[in-house]
């Protein structure tokens, strides 16, 4: 827990204004890579500020700062405030206006195993003898094992007697394999980055990281001979660490309240969504149930309170198919009328807080994975998510995986290289035929969703089974 | 900023114990953004900040770690002795690196850019005035940036500069926008005017009826931003000679089987003629310029210094992702008033969007149109077109698809911000490319 010493200079800078609050961030980074038997550069990284926000006549302005003294936190409340004055008579609302939430609560990552318990020299044992274990043929031509933690403590400051507290750990363990045979390489990896979560060490044997290696080195070999993934319309089984980009891409962004609003179409883009779809737009099946979930307390972005100090609860975004509410915090909710939840985040206290994906998931079916395989007569098992692009509207996508095996007549055939699809987001959804059940269900993520301007990278978390579409456009290689 | 990190260098310096060295490289920022949504203001903000990585050597063993300075001496000092203890725990755990390399000559330097970037909110309200009645979104970031070296050797080097960064794009409706961009080290408000006149303009030749077409094969013409989005693909991985020797590398038939580009293909590191530092974080300088392909010929890669021990080579100063930051395409002849009638029956790009690779080890890229795209018939601009996702190989893109490169190029500044304010940008032509694929 940290000490008074940042309310205290909260207390004493805050200038006299129709709102001020500050968001103070504590970070660590460590991470370590075994990288073909050798251990590469620790990382270390620890990193201390503040923002500072300020409404007041109307307008807003935000400061941010490392110096921690009075005149540090002084000079960015004072640069906040010209801002919010010098803008006042040209902003996009009346910020003024905004009720901005002044609550107070704390949360904390459930870990037990924790970072520390485990010595610097034991986790470079434990990564040498997993990178020692990746190298199984001659055609293994790199290969890494690696750990990466971060810890991070957010105390978030409102004139109004706000004050949150929340201490947010995680891990993510990562394996990668790359096979080369003269102008063919193939690379598998452990989930590739999709295996973060708030847990301490204990998640290295929940997610199976010990024992995983031998596996992907043998599916790295195993695509070096494969022939190409066929092209055409086939029945697309998607495993949950490809669904984590799916549901991504052309659910979580396009239902991104500043996008509707047309914050980010300088850069990240538009939507195809607009307002009046909500309550009447027909997205997916009646099998797609999709939560916006900060409960789930071991899932990368859970959270008690979002950035802008709302209180954060599990909320259906999509429900048997049909739309329901849009991904927005306090202030877009105020500029659209609409309902949202508690999203508003940021990446550090560089940068000030915007509507983000924080766990966005899809809830489980009633289908296994033995039964969903067993439907298909002619179709495409893809696993692990390796290339991902779609359009500004966040509707004509491409997505690549690592790893495609057919489905024919039933069952799991012929292994197949360079596995990709592309769909529309709008029609895509529909054609959802089953849900994986609870025993296909994972708990992932990923550590780098861009977005904003100025540009911030967040962690976005993502719980799906597996789930099956049909009449995909599917297609392989050159 | 630099005497207080030469202070800071030599509190470390004085901390260490026999045998160790220590290499440091800082790298900060105080500016000011301002995100216009409507022609009206979204966000507005000022961020100072200042990271410093260290990293403490002692033999073959080495430890990194990274911390931000608060610009109070006393806390500053404490932070890195702090730091340096840390690490100095961390070697007696850890092997030998046999791929340790860090720069022991000392080569000391310093520049500074000269500019004159004007008060920020001041811009912010000219560019509020001068937008009235467009739809008018993006950010203006603007201020001043800073790199530093020093190590306990007394190497020092510096480099400063200031600019400011206007990234905006005009909406008509839905996703029928210009993009352009005013970028510089003084604001011109007549060169600023004159960008938004012609954004405008080119506008309106957004309100027509839009045309959609089917997947196929088509001459484009890329316009130089256009052509960024695939230089920044080439830059992941194309130049790196770690991927190249792990494989990974999009150009992997170039190197492998002997493909080439077309003659006319030729790209570097311009780091003389770029605005990143000409230093990297473990003190080795960067040549002034890189040949990287040379007329359709791989040749030099960027070599990073643990690259470099690992694979036997001398380094080329290269950071440690071996990417360009300051990637320069020779021009071709192409004029201007060439550009329509080359293109002849075609697409007209301004912008790509969202590309990544469908398969890396060919070079095969995927990527969407964005902004002002329009059908071109017998030379003449017709009509908008919706968007459509392209996917194509970057050999073939630069090899026996490419008609022409164009005489004029432009340098695009990055408007990067993911943790700071990037220093990278790119010198391009435009580039006419025949049966560019089409597919969705």
């Amino acid at each position: 827990m940290l000490d008074g010493r940042i309310k205290k200079l909260f207390n004493e800078t805050q200038p006299q204004v129709d709102f001020a609050s500050l968001r103070y961030h504590r970070d660590s980074e460590d991470s370590a890579t075994v990288r073909q038997d050798v251990l590469q550069p620790l990382a270390t990284r620890r990193d201390e500020g503040v923002m500072v926000t300020v409404h007041h006549r109307g307008g807003t302005g935000y400061g941010a700062t490392s110096e921690l003294t009075e005149t540090g936190i002084r000079a960015a409340f004072a640069r906040a405030t010209a801002w919010a004055e010098r803008t006042a008579a040209a902003t996009v609302t009346d910020f003024s206006r905004l009720q901005m939430p002044h609550l107070q609560g704390t949360f904390r990552s459930p870990i037990k195993q924790p970072w520390d318990s485990l010595s610097l020299g034991a986790k470079v044992e434990l990564l040498t003898t997993l990178s020692r274990g990746l190298k199984a043929s001659a055609k293994i031509v790199d290969w890494s094992a690696s750990l990466w933690h971060q810890r991070s403590e957010r105390l978030y400051l409102t004139s109004g007697g706000g004050e949150i507290y929340q201490d947010f750990d995680r891990l993510m363990p990562m394996l990668s394999v790359t096979a080369n045979d003269g102008t063919e390489t193939a690379t598998r990896t452990f989930g590739r980055m999709a295996i973060c979560r708030q847990q301490g060490l204990e998640l290295l044997d929940q997610s199976g990281f010990r024992t995983a290696g031998q596996q992907i080195a043998e599916e790295a070999l195993a695509l070096l001979v494969a022939p190409n993934c066929p092209a055409g319309p086939r029945d697309l089984l998607l495993s949950p660490d490809q669904m984590v980009l799916q549901i991504h891409e052309s659910i979580g962004h396009p239902l991104e309240l500043d996008r509707i609003l047309g914050d980010e179409r300088n850069y990240a883009g538009t939507s195809f969504v607009t307002p009046e779809m909500f309550g009447s737009y027909q997205y997916g099946s009646k099998l797609l149930n999709v939560t916006f979930d900060p409960s789930r307390a071991e899932q990368t972005a859970s959270f008690a309170f979002d950035d802008e100090g709302r209180p954060a609860e599990r909320a259906h975004l999509i429900k048997d198919g049909l739309l329901l509410r849009p991904l927005g915090g306090t202030v877009s909710q105020a500029r659209s009328g609409m309902p949202g939840v508690a999203n508003s985040r940021a990446d550090s206290w560089r940068r000030p807080a915007i509507d983000r994906m924080a766990n966005l998931n899809i809830e489980p079916g009633s289908s296994t994975l033995a039964d969903m395989i067993a439907g298909v007569e002619r179709g495409v098992y893809m696993r692990t998510n390796c290339s991902w692009s779609i359009d500004d509207s966040r509707n004509k996508f491409q997505f690549g995986c690592e790893w495609a095996q057919l489905i024919e007549d039933g069952r799991l055939t012929q292994v197949v290289k360079k596995p990709n699809y592309r769909g529309i987001s709008a029609s895509f959804w529909r054609s959802l035929k089953q849900v994986g059940d609870a025993a296909s269900f994972e708990v992932l993520g990923t550590p780098y969703c861009g977005k904003g301007e100025p540009n911030q990278a967040v962690f976005v978390g993502h719980a799906t089974p597996a789930c099956l579409f049909s009449d995909v456009d599917v297609f392989g290689g050159e | 900023m630099q005497q207080y990190f030469n202070q800071l260098a030599a509190t470390a310096t004085a901390a260490l114990r026999p045998r160790e060295v220590f290499t440091a490289f800082v790298s900060g920022e105080d500016s000011d953004f301002c995100r216009f949504n409507g022609a009206k203001v979204r966000q507005a903000g000022s961020v100072k900040q200042c990271k410093l990585e260290l990293r403490l050597i002692d033999g073959r063993r080495n430890a990194q770690g990274e911390l931000s300075l608060s610009g109070v001496r006393g806390e500053d000092e404490q932070r890195v002795l702090h730091m340096l203890g840390l690490l100095r725990e961390q070697l007696k755990q850890l092997p030998e690196d046999p791929y340790l390399l860090y720069a022991t000559e000392v080569h000391s330097s310093e520049r500074r850019q000269i500019s004159d970037i004007p008060d920020s909110a001041e811009v912010v309200s000219r560019i509020v005035d001068q937008a009235k009645g467009v739809d008018l979104v993006g950010i203006y970031a603007s201020g001043s940036l800073y790199r530093g070296f020093a190590n306990s050797l007394g190497q020092r080097n510096w480099f400063e500069t200031a600019n400011f960064n206007f990234d905006f794009s005009l909406y008509l409706r839905a996703d029928k926008a210009v993009k352009t961009g005013y970028a510089g080290f003084a604001w011109d408000e007549s060169a600023f005017a004159a960008k938004l006149a012609t954004a405008k303009a080119q506008l309106a030749v957004l309100d027509q009826p839009v045309r959609s077409i089917t997947p196929g094969q088509y001459r484009v013409y890329l316009a130089p931003q256009a052509l960024a989005e695939v230089a920044e693909m080439l830059s992941w991985g194309g130049f790196s000679l770690k991927a190249q020797k792990t494989k990974q590398t999009p150009l992997l038939k170039m190197i492998e089987a002997g493909v080439r580009m077309a003659p006319s293909v030729t790209m570097i590191e311009d780091t003389a003629g770029g605005s990143a530092a000409d230093f990297n974080d473990l003190g080795y300088t960067k040549p002034a310029q890189v040949k990287l392909i040379d007329a359709g010929v791989y040749r030099d890669a960027l070599i990073s210094p643990r690259s470099a021990q690992e694979y036997g080579v001398a380094t080329n100063g290269a950071g440690s992702d071996e990417s360009p930051q300051s990637l320069s395409l020779a021009a071709g002849s192409l004029s201007d008033e060439q550009i329509l009638p080359t293109l002849g029956d075609g697409i007209y790009l301004n912008n790509l969007w969202y590309l990544n690779f469908s398969d890396r080890p060919a070079g095969r890229v995927t990527g969407m149109t964005r902004f002002a795209s329009f059908w071109v018939d017998h030379g003449e601009i017709k009509q908008p077109l919706n968007v459509m996702r392209f996917d194509e190989s970057i050999l073939r893109l630069f090899g026996d698809k490419l008609v022409g490169l164009t005489a004029k190029r432009e340098l695009l500044p990055s408007s990067r911000t993911y943790g700071q304010r990037s220093l990278e940008g790119v010198h391009l032509p435009g580039a006419v490319i025949d049966d560019f694929s089409l597919t969705l």
